[in-house]
Order: C-alpha cells, then structure tokens, then sequence
C-alpha cells in the first residue's frame, strides 16, 4: 500500500514475498551448484555441511524454487508478452546503456529487456527442472544416455540462468528506485513517467 | 609422501598438478579369456580379500551369479555361448574396472580426492571423499561403478591397491587356478600376450588379439581374446570405448567458458556503473511530479 499519495504501488507484498523466497532459493542453488561444477568453487559446498550434504540438498531447494518460480511465472507471464514497440526499445538497447534514455518508446509495466528476462529465465528453469530430476540419482537411476545429456543440459542452463541473473540483479542497482519496488512495493510518480510511461498514464490516468 | 606404488598422478577435481617426481613402473592385470573355465575362484577371492557378502540372489536361469556387478560384487563373469563354424564356443569374460588410462569416472567426479589415479595405473575410489552424486557412473564407458543403497557411496574394483602397493599380487590372479589371470608391469603383461596371441593364431584363431582399447588410452586391466575383432561377443564388450563426448564438453569446455561469462558479467557490470554512472530519475520529471501533485 503507497502510504505517501506521490507513490504508486509496484509490487503487492504477497508479489514480493514470492519473489524473495525465489530469490533466496536462486541463492542456495547457484553456490551449492557451482560448489559441484567446477573444482574451484567446491569450498562452497561448506556451507552446506560438505559435499555429500551439498549434493543431497541441492535437488529439494530446486524443488521448492521451482514452486515458487511458478508462482511468480503466473502473476506475471500475461504481463510479460512482447510486442512490435518492444522489438522497438530492444533495438535501441545500446543508446539506453550508453546512458541516453531519450527516444527510448514508452513502456507498460515491464519493459522489453525484462520481458526477454522474465521468458529466458522461464525456459531455464524448464531445463534445469528437467535435467535435475533425470540425475537425481538419490531417487532413481535412469539411462546412461539420458543422464550424459542431462548433465550438459543442466550445467549450461544454469550458467545461462546464472548470467542472467546477474544482468537482473545490476538492473536494479543501476536504475535507481528499483530495489525499493520489489523491497516496500512503492515506486515515485516521477520513477514510474521516466521508466514505464504507459503503466504511468494507466496507473495515475494522466498523460 | 605415500608408499611409491601408490603415489597419486591424478586426483578428481583438482586442477593442479600432483606430485610427479619419481616414477613408478605401470601395472597391468592381463584376463586371458581362452584359458578361463569360469570357476569363479577369483569372485570369491575378490569377496574374502574385500571383505564383501552379498546377497546370495536368485537364480536366473543361466550360470551367471550374481548377474550384475554390485556394490558389494566387484567382480563377476559374464557368459556367452557362440557358434562358429559348427562348434560351440563358451565365451567367458570376467567383468570389472578395466582401470582406463584415461578414466571417464575421474573426469567426471565433482568431489576432490574421491577418485585418484595411481602412478602404477590403478584408479582407485576413496570412498570417504565420495559425495554420492553418481557422476563417475555417466563418465565410465564400461558400466562398472556401482551405488550404494546402504550409504550413498561408489563401489568398484581397487585392483586390490593395497596387496598391490606391498608387492602382493591382486586377489582373483592369487586365486586363478588355470594361469587365466596374470599380474605384472603392463609391459611384461603385453610381452606374455602376445605369445598367448601368436599361440592362439596358431591353433585357428586367426583374429585372436589383446584388447587394450586406445579410445581411453589403453587399460590397466587386459584382455586376450579368440575373436578381437569383435568384442561384443563377451556379453558387449565395448568396440571402441571412450569417454562420451557429452561428458568431455560437460568437463571441458563448458567450464572455462562459463566461468569467463560470468567473470566478465560481474566485472562489466562494476565497470559500467563506475563509467556511466547510475540511472537515476531526471530532476525535470521530479519537479513536474511535485508541482502537479498526485
């Protein structure tokens, strides 16, 4: 709830909390994942309790991430459809990063750029989804073939998915007054005409 | 340093060298298929040594017990019966770790020391530092490590590393009462089957041969066989066995690359906000918001 009439309200807390539990999962997930992918980053798996508790959490924290991904995929995948102004603004990525918004084409409540996210990140966990349940071998042992595949399904997805998440995260440092939308769930007028015009006039009723 | 016949050269997931100043003479266990009777003399060597009882099973209507190897059978002989030339052909292949020179397990393994490679050639499980995530068993291209129900862990042939690192020969060859099973440095063991090969080409067996695959590098455990040109006969002995390329790429390229990926996300990202600084609300759109109110 905007308690200040010059915010508008982003994200609802249920919105939120989902997020934040998807986040948290994202979290426990990559480090115990890296923990098994590559030597490196196998001191990770400490704080799991080691290795051998690394590898039997990992795959139920997926579990739950995957509910919880749901979740969010259907608050915001009828939100998230691309259209002809959206293949507009992608084309003009490059301006906006180089630090010129102007001529950008206004945007409804996700722009373009979370949109391809939001789809990437949903086919990802597809994936991953997929591919983890055929190497859970705590549960089941399935084809040799199948799970040679699954292996290099799951590593590459995640390292997609993990980069990805990496572009979200930095989005929201960098554009100012994004972190408070999905922390309080309230962004200022002025963040909402300078960054998503359309949901600005829908939201307020003004041009 | 350990005893010099079991110095680690390879060790699972580590990326630095192991120590490799001296040198130790490669072993090899030569299995001569045509001299096998298939008494399993050396099944129950490798239990009573190992200290391993399975289960007695069921019978599944043919010789072979148990049918599989297991975590706690890591030996067993597989039967085939063959016609050739109007005779019938009782092709009898003991199954186990062939310890590969390149070994897919410890390519694979995620967990570090769990799988070494020792410089006498033996690829020996250290089960303590297992992890249980069944990875060794995608990288092995001959079916052979085996999970446990009772504790997770991954349970194959050691080629008895410890008889083997006093100077003992393994278990089975102690066993072996018809001189199938030999012992000794791999050259020595090449060296003997290649007077078993010219003995056998001898007798008829003109495609008699030493099956020591080169897809893995060669192997520490070798066959001699009537027919080498064609190994599937021996209950599917793999033609040409190799680390499947899935696995390479999975413990190949895919690291680097993806490590670099994102090394470099991260990095740009800190470059980026410290250059272009960060995107805040135009003042402009600030004030007009303040001056029309809500």
């Amino acid at each position: 709830m905007a308690r200040n009439p010059n915010e508008l309200v982003r994200y609802t807390a249920r919105e939120r909390a989902n997020h934040w539990l998807t986040a948290i999962c994202f979290v426990l997930l990559a480090l115990s994942g890296l923990a098994l992918f590559h030597p490196w980053f196998f001191p990770l798996s400490g704080l799991f309790g080691g290795g051998t508790w690394t590898r039997i959490l990992h795959p139920y924290i997926g579990l739950i991430m995957t509910v919880s991904f749901l979740g969010l995929f259907f608050r915001f995948a009828a939100e998230n459809g691309l259209t002809a102004t959206d293949r507009q603004w992608l084309g003009r990525l490059g301006t906006l990063i180089s630090g010129d918004p102007h001529g950008m084409p206004e945007q409804g409540r996700y722009n373009a750029g979370q949109k391809v996210l939001f789809w990437i990140l949903s086919v990802c966990m597809l994936l991953l989804l997929a591919s983890g349940v055929v190497i859970w071998r705590a549960w089941w042992s399935l084809p040799v073939g199948l799970e040679r595949l699954a292996v290099v399904v799951h590593a590459a997805s995640a390292a997609v998915l993990i980069g990805f998440i990496f572009v979200h995260i930095y989005a929201s440092i960098w554009v100012k007054g994004s972190v408070r939308a999905m922390t309080r769930g309230t962004v200022s007028r002025a963040w909402a005409k300078q960054h998503h015009r359309a949901w600005y006039r829908q939201m307020t009723g003004k041009s | 340093m350990a005893l010099q016949s079991l110095d680690i050269t390879r060790r699972s997931a580590t990326t630095t060298p192991s120590p490799s100043a001296r040198s130790t003479e490669e072993v090899a266990k030569l299995i001569d298929v045509t001299t096998c009777i298939g008494c399993k003399a050396c099944q129950a060597a490798c239990m009573e040594w190992n200290d391993l009882r399975d289960q007695v099973g069921v019978n599944v209507g043919v010789i072979d017990n148990p049918p599989d190897l297991t975590e706690e059978s890591w030996t067993v002989m597989r039967y085939a019966e063959h016609e050739e030339n109007g005779n019938l052909e009782w092709l009898i292949r003991k199954d186990g770790c062939m310890h590969c020179a390149d070994p897919g397990c410890l390519k694979a393994c995620p967990a570090p020391g769990a799988i070494v490679q020792y410089a006498n050639g033996i690829v020996d499980f250290h089960e303590e530092n297992c992890i249980g995530c069944g990875y060794c068993i995608t990288g092995c291209p001959f079916n052979i490590p085996r999970i446990s129900k009772k504790d997770h862990k991954v349970y194959k042939c050691t080629l008895c590393s410890d008889r083997v690192a006093v100077g003992l020969e393994p278990a089975c060859i102690k066993a072996c009462p018809t001189g199938a099973l030999q012992f000794g440095t791999k050259q020595d063991m090449k060296d003997y089957a290649a007077e078993r090969i010219t003995d056998l080409k001898a007798r008829g067996f003109a495609n008699a041969g030493l099956y020591d695959p080169p897809g893995v590098g060669g192997t520490h455990v070798m066959y001699v066989l009537h027919h080498a040109d064609r190994p599937e006969l021996y209950n599917d002995l793999p033609r040409k066995p190799a680390i499947s390329p899935l696995v390479s790429f999975w413990k190949g390229a895919t690291k680097p690359l993806a490590n670099a990926i994102l090394a470099a996300l991260a990095l740009g990202g800190i470059i980026h906000y410290v250059t272009q600084g960060p995107n805040e609300v135009s003042k402009e759109l600030e004030k007009e918001e303040e001056e029309n109110g809500p």
